[in-house]
């Protein structure tokens, strides 16, 4: 086998189409920050990566579950008989069964609980009711037509609007006391101070928005091999694991295996975003199902049952209200929320937040006044949630300030481009405070704006927009274009461990970095990559602070018994908070080794100054040690000062004293065909301003899945129920993802604001165009039509009912006569 | 049937995936399952020298087939092109996807040398990607088209 292709560092690409990038984005060091290629290529480009699905273990069994069929009913009966006779079934686990372990239930990250497998009743479709154990995948799936579930159908919860109706059928009878679906309500902000902002405003702009349930669909679905050795107690799980620290804990507390004795190995994953930081009902399953057989177990979900039970993310049916000046001066911001959480309040999030960072509702604008209520109610749907590149529901929150900016500027008649720049926040007003508590870290937004304007032509744009809205007022032919703006300002790398948990870990990070007498070094993170490119950010970081070569740099994760603690990769903060880790400990190394250099060359350590990869005695040219030479020194016979251990590694802790603000302005043109409801992206302007930029060409490749992600959501993306509960999006043929053909090419631009208190001005991007860009496409398409609102997804039906002025409700298959 | 170049011979079920033999019986798990319903397009391989997905081709239709999986794709004098422009220009995340993009973008380029930007993600469209937006594959694509042409 030949070598893979010699790293490139500095260029982007070498391909001369390759966009150029504006000064300060291509920062090249040779060893260090810049866009080098990813280590993790070679195996990829090869199909050697190892995914959970490729892992065989001797003697693996394989499972399958066996799911109802109905939103809400009571089981009557599960006759597994017939299934356990099949000749190459090995267990068939029952709820009973788990039940009797203890085990039917299992607690949520949301103070709730969880059914494993059924054992009263299903409270919504796909829910497990069964898990068969057998020889091969196919006989396990066969012997599921053979168990006998006997079920009595119940009214099911549908719409989330009717949940709380007084004569709402009860989806959580099993919780005594309980009379209503009401889960919560939570509020952020000063009601009585916005109340008399709305009240004396010259203004008042309201709108109801829906943002639908939609679901993550990583290309690789979930899945799990466990195996328990009866012997030595050891469970050793592998799984598509985006939290495997945090899988390892509930592990211990639902199960009651020793913490020790248990390792959770997530292997290369396909995609997570958010699919899979939680821990699912056939997760327990096969570790039951291996302690049982005393073999492996292999789960591996299939598309449909990814889409229908694992978490969905967003359904907030939100109503906005904005209040302003007739100039355009916002002045206050009020949301009421219903907030659909499925059958089991499943969400995973810091716990003292059951709606997330929604309250980050006032996005990027000086809004003196801000209110929100956030009601959350069950329903017969799946649960989980907050999933989907969100940053806890910052997509939601930014959807909706950027749709009432929208629906203000369409009111008064004003221009969105000019009321966003009125309003934003303005440099000098950083470290900021929102009226909901944030404190905003940095930014210079009216920058990011006016090159995200300039970028797009926007003033070119919107006469080529009355010139063609013209033109098809006079024909009736053609197509109308639209242009949408949003500004979007996320808050990621959760965060400080007085205000943020999940399951009661706080969520600071550990990091270890241990440097080999060679001068190589092994980095152990608690995050985990699902196609970030970890292995080679992660070294990069080591290779800037210690001023060795990235290649020199082995980065381990996603392995409970080789890495610290944390809380893995979510909420976009691998860099804010593991990347902070990694630099804090590489410069504990250097002053370690900075100490190693002051005993070889016999000077005090202050005397020494450090220069990328060596100290050198201050005013004493070229005499000095490179960190190669320090770290042989440091393993070798060399006499250290009193107290000072030998070796070079050293680990810590880092606990975020706040949470990062990356922003950015994002402007989508699209072309829409009033007759067929048809929409076509013609340009996506993405301005993006993430701190300091670690591998460019990595953060770009971010921003780009994040565009296409949005433009899914706003045009195709939905989960919808009919009203019997019926799924109605459960394989890719109803589920619609943007494929190269819907997807335009993506125009970036950056500036860079670094973060205050991040060790290097790092703030996160990989949830940034997820959050930032639904709101642009949505904008665009409305503002080509003329509509002042219709609820995502923007399908041509959809499009074409608005343009007649009636656009549906798009969460529910229902008719109203159309 | 010959995978890769190499001769195997299996009794297998009728209804065996192509898929599920070349994963789970001969071990080439590059090629990924993802969807089974054709849209997702994880699971192409060529068949013959046409791109099909696996995950709805029955194994025994195979019988007799040549086939050949993103592991055949390097060749005696190293990685293809399309695979060396993929690194380069980044046209890849969490490489799931990977396999399948790089199988038919050989295929393209065998079948059209110089292909537009349009033909390009045309010829894409059947596999999803929910890592790059597919800009840099795209750029990839393009970028072993003109390496191709100027060797």
């Amino acid at each position: 086998m030949s070598a893979p292709p010699a790293p490139v560092r500095g260029n982007q690409c070498p391909d001369p189409d390759f966009r150029a990038r504006p000064a300060g984005a291509e920062s090249s060091t040779p060893m260090g920050h810049g866009s080098m290629l990813r280590k993790e290529d070679a195996r990829f480009l090869r199909g050697r990566g190892r995914f959970v699905d490729d892992i065989q273990l001797p003697g693996m069994l394989h499972a399958a579950v066996l799911r109802s069929p109905y939103a809400h009913a009571r089981i009557v009966s599960v006759d597994t008989s017939a299934a356990e006779s099949h000749p190459l079934v090995r267990a068939v686990i029952t709820g009973e069964m788990l039940a009797d372990r203890g085990l039917a239930w299992m607690p949520t990250l949301s103070h709730d609980v969880q059914a494993v497998l059924a054992t009263d009743k299903v409270r919504y479709q796909g829910q497990e009711v069964a898990f068969v154990v057998a020889e091969n995948r196919y006989a396990a799936r066969d012997a599921l037509a053979l168990i006998d579930v006997e079920y009595e159908p119940l009214t099911p919860v549908v719409d989330a609007q009717q949940a709380l109706a007084p004569d709402a059928p009860l989806v959580r009878d099993e919780i005594d006391g309980r009379t209503d679906n009401h889960i919560f309500d939570w509020e952020a902000g000063d009601a009585a101070a916005t109340d008399a902002v709305f009240a004396a405003a010259a203004h008042v702009s309201a709108c109801d928005l829906l943002y639908p349930r939609v679901h993550p669909a990583p290309l690789e679905t979930c899945g799990i091999v466990a195996s328990s050795d009866a012997v030595s107690g050891k469970l050793t799980v592998y799984a598509t694991a985006q939290a495997p620290h945090a899988h390892r804990a509930m592990y211990a507390s639902i199960a009651g295996i020793p913490e020790q004795k248990i390792q959770i190995i997530a292997p290369d994953i396909g995609g997570g975003f958010g699919n899979k930081v939680g821990m699912y009902p056939a997760y327990l399953c096969a570790v039951v199902a291996s302690v049982i057989t005393g073999a492996p177990v292999k789960w591996t979900e299939d598309r449909s049952e990814n889409l229908m039970t694992t978490s969905f993310a967003r359904d907030y049916h939100m109503r906005g209200e904005i209040a302003a000046t007739a100039d355009g001066t916002i002045l206050g911001l009020r949301v009421r929320v219903l907030a659909d959480h499925g059958a089991f309040n499943g969400t995973a999030q810091p716990s003292k937040f059951p709606a997330g960072f929604f309250h980050t509702f006032t996005g990027s604008y000086d809004i003196p006044a801000a209110h929100c209520r956030v009601t959350g109610v069950y329903t017969n749907k799946a649960p989980g949630g907050v999933a989907y590149a969100c940053s806890f529901r910052i997509t939601e929150a930014s959807y909706l300030v950027e749709r009432m900016v929208d629906v203000l500027a369409h009111d008064l008649g004003l221009d969105p481009a000019a009321v966003r720049m009125g309003n934003l926040l303005r440099p000098e007003q950083f470290p900021y405070v929102c009226a909901t508590g944030w404190e905003y870290d940095s930014g210079d937004y009216a920058r990011a704006l006016e090159l995200a304007l300039e970028m797009a032509g926007y003033d070119e744009l919107r006469r080529e927009q009355v010139a063609q809205r013209q033109a098809y007022e006079e024909t009736g032919r053609g197509t109308v274009m639209g242009v949408g703006i949003s500004f979007f300002t996320e808050a990621v790398g959760a965060g400080p461990r007085k205000m943020m948990d999940v399951f009661g870990f706080g969520m600071a990070d550990g990091a270890d970095l241990r440097v080999h007498p060679s001068g190589s070094a092994v980095l152990a993170v608690s995050c985990m990559s699902q196609g970030q490119g970890h292995e080679t950010t992660f070294a990069q970081l080591v290779a800037e602070e210690l001023g060795i070569s990235p290649d020199d740099v082995e980065v381990v994760q996603g392995d409970t018994d080789r890495t610290p603690f944390g809380l893995g990769t979510y909420g976009s903060r691998s860099t804010p908070v593991s990347g902070a880790a990694t630099v804090v400990v590489a410069r504990k190394v250097r002053e370690r080794a900075r100490i190693v250099a002051a005993a070889m060359l016999e000077v005090a350590p202050a005397d020494l100054e450090w220069t990328k990869g060596r100290f050198d005695v201050r005013g004493v040219p070229g005499v000095g040690v490179t960190i190669g030479e320090i770290a042989r020194a440091a393993h070798s016979d060399l006499e250290l000062p009193e107290g000072v251990e030998g070796h070079l590694d050293a680990s810590c802790v880092y606990n975020p004293p706040n949470l990062t603000f990356p922003f950015g302005a994002y402007i989508c043109v699209v072309d829409v065909d009033p007759g067929t409801g048809q929409v076509k992206v013609r340009r996506f302007v993405a301005v993006d301003d993430c701190g300091v930029r670690i591998n460019p060409m990595i953060v770009e490749g971010q921003i780009h899945g994040g565009l296409a992600d949005g433009i899914g959501m706003a045009l195709m993306e939905l989960i919808a129920f009919d009203g019997d509960g019926n799924h109605l999006g459960a394989s890719f043929m109803d589920y619609l993802l943007p494929t190269a053909v819907e997807c335009p090419s993506w125009e970036l631009g950056t500036t860079v604001t670094p973060s205050p208190h991040h060790p290097i001005g790092a703030k996160g991007v990989g949830e940034s165009a997820t959050v930032g860009s639904p709101a642009a496409v949505v904008n665009a398409v409305l503002d080509a039509i003329g509509v002042r609102h219709a609820d995502m997804p923007l399908t041509p039906a959809q499009v074409w009912r608005a343009v007649q002025g009636r656009p549906m409700r798009t969460d529910l298959a229902v008719s109203d006569g159309w | 049937m010959v995978v890769n170049g190499r001769e195997h011979t299996r009794e297998i079920e009728p209804r065996l995936l192509l898929v599920h033999l070349l994963r789970d019986e001969l071990g080439l798990t590059g090629t990924h399952w993802g969807c089974d319903t054709s849209n997702c397009g994880a699971c192409v391989v060529w068949m013959d020298d046409v791109p099909v997905k696996s995950c709805t081709v029955l194994a025994a239709m195979a019988s007799g087939r040549r086939v050949r999986t993103v592991e055949g794709l390097e060749g005696p004098f190293g990685l293809d092109q399309v695979q060396r422009s993929f690194a380069l220009c980044h046209g890849l995340q969490c490489g799931f996807c990977t396999p399948a993009m790089l199988l038919t973008s050989r295929w393209l380029l065998d079948h059209n040398p110089d292909p537009s930007e349009g033909e390009i993600r045309s010829a894409l469209s059947g596999i999803t990607c929910r890592c790059t937006g597919y800009e840099n594959i795209v750029r990839a694509v393009r970028h072993a088209a003109r390496s191709e042409a100027g060797s």
